[in-house]
Formats: C-alpha cells, sequence, structure tokens
C-alpha cells in the first residue's frame, strides 16, 4: 500500500514536468540541461529513475524543498511534535465525549441528553470546520478576549485549536455510537439479560456497550482521514506552527519535494493508524480472529 | 364531579395549529425549503444578483450588512475587501456549489451504480479488480490527493469535479453490489436468463430498478458531504480558484479581515453551515423513510 502511494506520488512528480526546469533558469544552456540530467539520473529508464528516487526516500533524502532550501525531513521533523500534542488532545476530548454521549443518548431515548447529543452531532457534521474556528476566534478572542487568537503558546492557545479539530469526529463517533447502541439494546439477548433480571448498569456498560463499539472501531478509516483533513484546516486557521500549515505553505508555494514528503508521511502515518485499528477491532470482536 | 376522563387526542380533530405543527415535525420542511431556495437562487443567479460578483469599488470597501450600523440598504450583507457586494456574491457562489455537488453527485453517481450492478450481478474477475479499487479508493486520504494534484497541476473547476467524481463513484458501487448481490437470487432474474435475456438486458432492465432507491439514499446523504468538502479545500487554496465565487473562496478572502470585517468570512460560512445542515436533514429523512434498516449506517 505504502509502495503504491510511493508509486502515485513518484508519477506525479515526473508528470509536473521535467524537474530541471524547477532548478535551471531560461539562462541555462543545453550543455547544462544535459549535465543536471545525468546529475538528477533522468538519462536512465523510468523505473530505474522510480527506484533511485525511492532509495532516497527511505533514507530520509526528499530532495531539497524549493522554498526553504533545506532537506523536508528535517523540517517534518522540526513541526511534527506541535501537531501531534494539538491531534492528541482533540482525539481524547473526541472520545471522551463522542463515545460517551453516543451511550447516553441511546440508552436515554427521547431525553432532554438525547436532544442535545443529536444536536451536537448535526451542527458538528455541517459546520465547516474552518468556519467554526474564525467564529470561535471573532468571538472568545476578539470580542471577549479571553483566549489567544492564534499560534503555539501556552496551554490556553490549545483550547480553540483542539476544540475545533475534535467536533467533527466526535459527531461522527456519537452517531456511529448511538446507531449501534440502539440497535443492540433492541437484540435478543439484552432482553433476556433483562428478563433474567441483570442491573441496568451491568446491561448497558458490560452487554451492549462492548458490541456497540465495534461499529466505531470498523469506520475508524473515515475517521482518521477526517482528523487528517481537520489538522491540515485548523492548522491554517490558527497559524499553528505544524505539518499542516507546512504542507499549506508547499502548496502556496508550489514547493514540490516538500509536498512529497509531507504526503509520504501523513500516509504512512494513515496506514499505520488503520493496521493498529485492524488489531484493536481483532481484540474487541472475537469473530473476526476465527477467519 | 369533574371529569375523570383524560381527554385523548385524536389526530382527526386536531386544532389546525397542531395539525401544521404535526405536519412540521414529521416532514423536514425548512430543509426542502432551503433546498428548493438554493435551487432557484442556483438558476435564477444572474437575474437576481444585484451587482456583479467580480467587480468591485476601493470606495465601496468594507461596508457591514444591513442591520449593522452604517450598513446600506444597496449591499444586503455588505461588501468584501476589494467592496464587491456580499449578496452577489453569495448568490453565484450557490450556482458554483451546486454545480460542483450536482455534477458530482449524477456522473459519479451513475458510474458508481453500472459497476456495482456488474460487479453485484456477474461476480468473478470484474467484482473482484472492481472490489479492490473502490478498496483503494477508502484507503487514501482524500485531502492529500487533491493537495498534490493541486501542486502538480494548478487548480481549475473542472479538475476539481473530476477529482470529487474519482473519489465519490465508490460509495454508490459499493452499496450497489451488495444490493444487486440480493436481487441476484431472486427468482425472476432467473427467469429472465431462461427467458433468454442477455446479460446487459438483466442489468438494466431486471437490476437497475431494484438498486434505485438506494442510489438514491446514498447520494442524498453524499450531497451535503461534498458541498463540504468542496468548500474546504477551496478555502484551503487547494480547491477552487480564486476567481470563482465559491463560498470557501470566500471564507478564505475574509479570513484576514476578521477583526475589522467580520462579516466578510461569517456570511459565506454561514450559507455552508445551513446548506450542509439542510442536505444531511434530508438525507437522513430519506434513508429513515425509503429504507428504515439502513438507518444506523452513519
Amino acid at each position: 500500500m505504502l509502495l503504491l502511494i510511493s508509486i502515485f506520488v513518484f508519477s506525479l512528480s515526473r508528470a509536473s514536468g521535467d524537474p530541471r526546469n524547477l532548478y535551471l533558469d531560461e539562462y541555462a544552456t543545453d550543455a547544462m540541461y544535459e549535465a543536471w540530467g545525468v546529475k538528477l539520473g533522468l538519462d536512465k529508464p523510468l523505473y530505474i529513475q522510480y527506484l533511485v528516487w525511492l532509495g532516497d526516500v527511505v533514507v530520509g533524502d526528499f530532495g531539497e524543498s524549493l522554498y526553504h532550501n533545506r532537506n523536508p525531513f528535517d523540517l517534518i521533523k522540526e513541526r511534527l511534535p506541535a501537531t501531534i500534542s494539538l491531534a492528541l488532545i482533540a482525539f481524547c476530548w473526541a472520545i471522551l465525549v463522542g463515545i460517551p454521549l453516543g451511550v447516553l443518548s441511546a440508552v436515554k431515548r427521547g431525553s432532554f441528553i438525547d436532544y442535545f447529543a443529536r444536536w451536537f452531532a448535526l451542527l458538528g457534521q455541517a459546520m465547516p470546520v474552518f468556519w467554526v474556528a474564525l467564529m470561535a476566534i471573532l468571538i472568545f478572542s476578539v470580542e471577549l478576549g479571553w483566549l489567544p487568537t492564534s499560534r503555539k503558546g501556552g496551554p490556553d492557545s490549545y483550547i480553540m485549536p483542539a476544540l475545533c479539530l475534535g467536533w467533527l469526529p466526535a459527531a461522527t463517533l456519537l452517531r456511529i455510537t448511538r446507531g449501534s447502541m440502539l440497535e443492540i439494546l433492541d437484540s435478543e439477548f439484552i432482553k433476556l439479560a433483562r428478563a433474567k433480571g441483570v442491573s441496568p448498569v451491568i446491561i448497558i456498560w458490560k452487554h451492549a456497550f462492548r458490541n456497540a463499539l465495534i461499529a466505531p472501531v470498523t469506520l475508524a478509516a473515515i475517521i482518521i482521514a477526517s482528523f487528517l483533513t481537520g489538522t491540515v484546516v485548523v492548522e491554517a486557521v490558527f497559524a499553528w506552527p505544524g505539518l499542516g500549515s507546512l504542507s499549506i505553505d508547499a502548496i502556496k508555494n508550489n514547493d514540490f519535494p516538500m509536498m512529497a514528503a509531507i504526503i509520504l508521511m501523513f500516509g504512512s502515518f494513515y496506514l499505520t493508524a488503520n493496521m493498529l485499528v485492524d488489531l484493536l477491532y481483532m481484540s474487541l470482536d472475537p469473530r473476526v480472529r476465527v477467519e | 364531579m369533574a371529569t375523570i376522563y383524560k381527554q385523548v387526542p385524536d389526530p382527526v380533530y386536531l386544532t389546525a395549529l397542531k395539525k401544521a405543527w404535526y405536519v412540521f415535525r414529521r416532514y423536514p420542511l425548512i430543509p426542502i425549503g432551503v433546498f428548493f431556495l438554493l435551487v432557484f437562487v442556483a438558476i435564477f443567479g444572474p437575474m437576481l444578483a444585484p451587482f456583479d460578483p467580480a467587480q468591485g469599488s476601493i470606495r465601496t470597501r468594507h461596508i457591514p450588512p444591513i442591520w449593522l450600523e452604517g450598513g446600506s440598504a444597496q449591499h444586503f450583507f455588505g461588501t468584501d475587501s476589494l467592496g464587491r457586494d456580499m449578496l452577489s456574491r453569495v448568490i453565484y457562489g450557490a450556482r458554483v456549489a451546486l454545480m460542483v455537488a450536482v455534477s458530482v453527485i449524477v456522473v459519479g453517481g451513475i458510474s458508481g451504480t453500472i459497476i456495482g450492478m456488474f460487479a453485484g450481478y456477474l461476480g468473478g474477475l470484474v467484482d473482484e479488480i472492481a472490489m479492490r479499487i473502490v478498496d483503494l479508493l477508502l484507503a487514501m486520504p482524500f485531502l492529500l490527493v487533491a493537495l498534490t494534484v493541486v501542486v502538480v497541476f494548478g487548480q481549475s473547476l473542472t479538475q476539481m469535479i473530476v477529482l470529487l467524481i474519482l473519489f465519490s463513484w465508490d460509495n454508490f458501487a459499493r452499496v450497489v453490489r451488495a444490493e444487486s448481490l440480493r436481487i441476484k437470487s431472486d427468482a425472476y432474474v432467473d427467469a429472465a436468463r431462461v427467458a433468454g435475456a442477455s446479460n446487459i438486458r438483466i442489468v438494466f432492465r431486471h437490476i437497475l430498478p431494484g438498486v434505485f432507491g438506494v442510489v438514491l439514499i446514498v447520494g442524498s446523504l453524499r450531497v451535503g458531504q461534498l458541498i463540504l468538502i468542496e468548500a474546504t479545500l477551496s478555502f484551503l487554496g487547494a480547491g477552487l480558484p480564486k476567481s470563482v465565487p465559491a463560498w470557501g473562496v470566500m471564507v478564505a478572502d475574509g479570513q484576514a479581515w476578521i477583526t475589522t470585517a467580520w462579516w466578510v468570512a461569517a456570511v459565506p460560512g454561514a450559507m455552508i453551515f445551513v446548506v450542509v445542515m439542510s442536505f444531511n436533514f434530508l438525507g437522513d429523512w430519506m434513508r429513515d423513510f425509503f429504507d428504515p434498516k439502513l438507518r444506523q449506517r452513519a
């Protein structure tokens, strides 16, 4: 899979035109052109070029960022902690709010909590993240002056970006958890447990919840993807010095080597996360292990 | 003696107001209204817009919307940083949003349905290849692909639409395939085959009507997401080019002026929100209405 992504990135890098045009200006002579061609390995067949490029990438050599004039890999290493710390906080709040609220809203169907939870989810799924972030800045920073507008600083600078980033995943988790909880609470074995006189708390958290958890895990790929998108957007709005704003800079400056490095980075992260989810899935659902 | 019988409301004898409330609760009237308003505005946009969305003057710069102090009746939603009329831009933005969403849904829906039907009905190698591609698409984070493509090829409206189509047919194909597999085992399909109908005839005459409902549901659920994705990409500068008056682009324009002229970002963003919310509502409602069994797939 990672190989596929790398082939995709490589073919795009070649489709973007002769890489010599990136390094040489219009005053370059034909001889210089040829010399650069040999230097970059363009005289060899395409699959050899790919293998050479892949070999460089594996050892962390993505060429040079056209804008920063530095190794993209070093830049990524510098920016990574900011993104990870923000994403972790957002992820925690998405899970801590989304899943319990989903369970509660299914158990107390039709109650105030259910009503609140459904609106929370509807809003989270319909409001564009960038707009929420801007409006939050307008209300809490510009008008009320409670929180810093942007950039990474003390703990209070995490509040708005993390809340904005986590809302959509929280809403998705909530809806999925609620749906599967409702379905499971309606099933035969729950009725049997009720008839047997098992206490409601045990029914909900032991019998139903463990089964209901499987649904969010199966859709984790979608949630993780929306999280990736969210990171880029939130970082762009809050001028957060992470990978997202790095990729936005790369777009604005047409910085291809930088972009290639970021995409491979995000891609490998995405695949690792999905693999971990598969493992989690197996430990949650014994039926999968049998196959 | 007071009456001990509690009056039970009978739907037949409800007052007009209560009846209205009942209809209001049962049918998504506001989303339907928003939907028709959007379509109307999108079609008649050039006639409705009071100003040219691309023309502005420095003298009319940053006029607040009509309900704020200093607002003028000429510019209902105020003007942006280049002095362009926000209302006209929002109207043209509706056109863009709807055009992108509809063309993607139609092309993606039709191709996804055809691929899904053949994959489900024929099975074997066709099925295998189609489902591998679908899995592959699901595993690719769309944003990254879109960003890369923009870095390499630049931005354009058609490119954006093509990209969105490439990443939205799979949804239809997967659902339609499952549905075709179910229909395939029905007796009337066997009967058609015994009668000598060709595969193509069976797929289009006998399977297509059966999958139609599912396609409608998936399509209506997808529209809101598409509008949101397009707006997000446009906001990031990776979607529609700056010259197109798209809502996402407009919010990005307003970002720099959030402290002085907040409406430039707030108004188009609110439009996205209201429209996406309405489409999500409609999609959910249609799903519950046509197929309660699909209810819990989020």
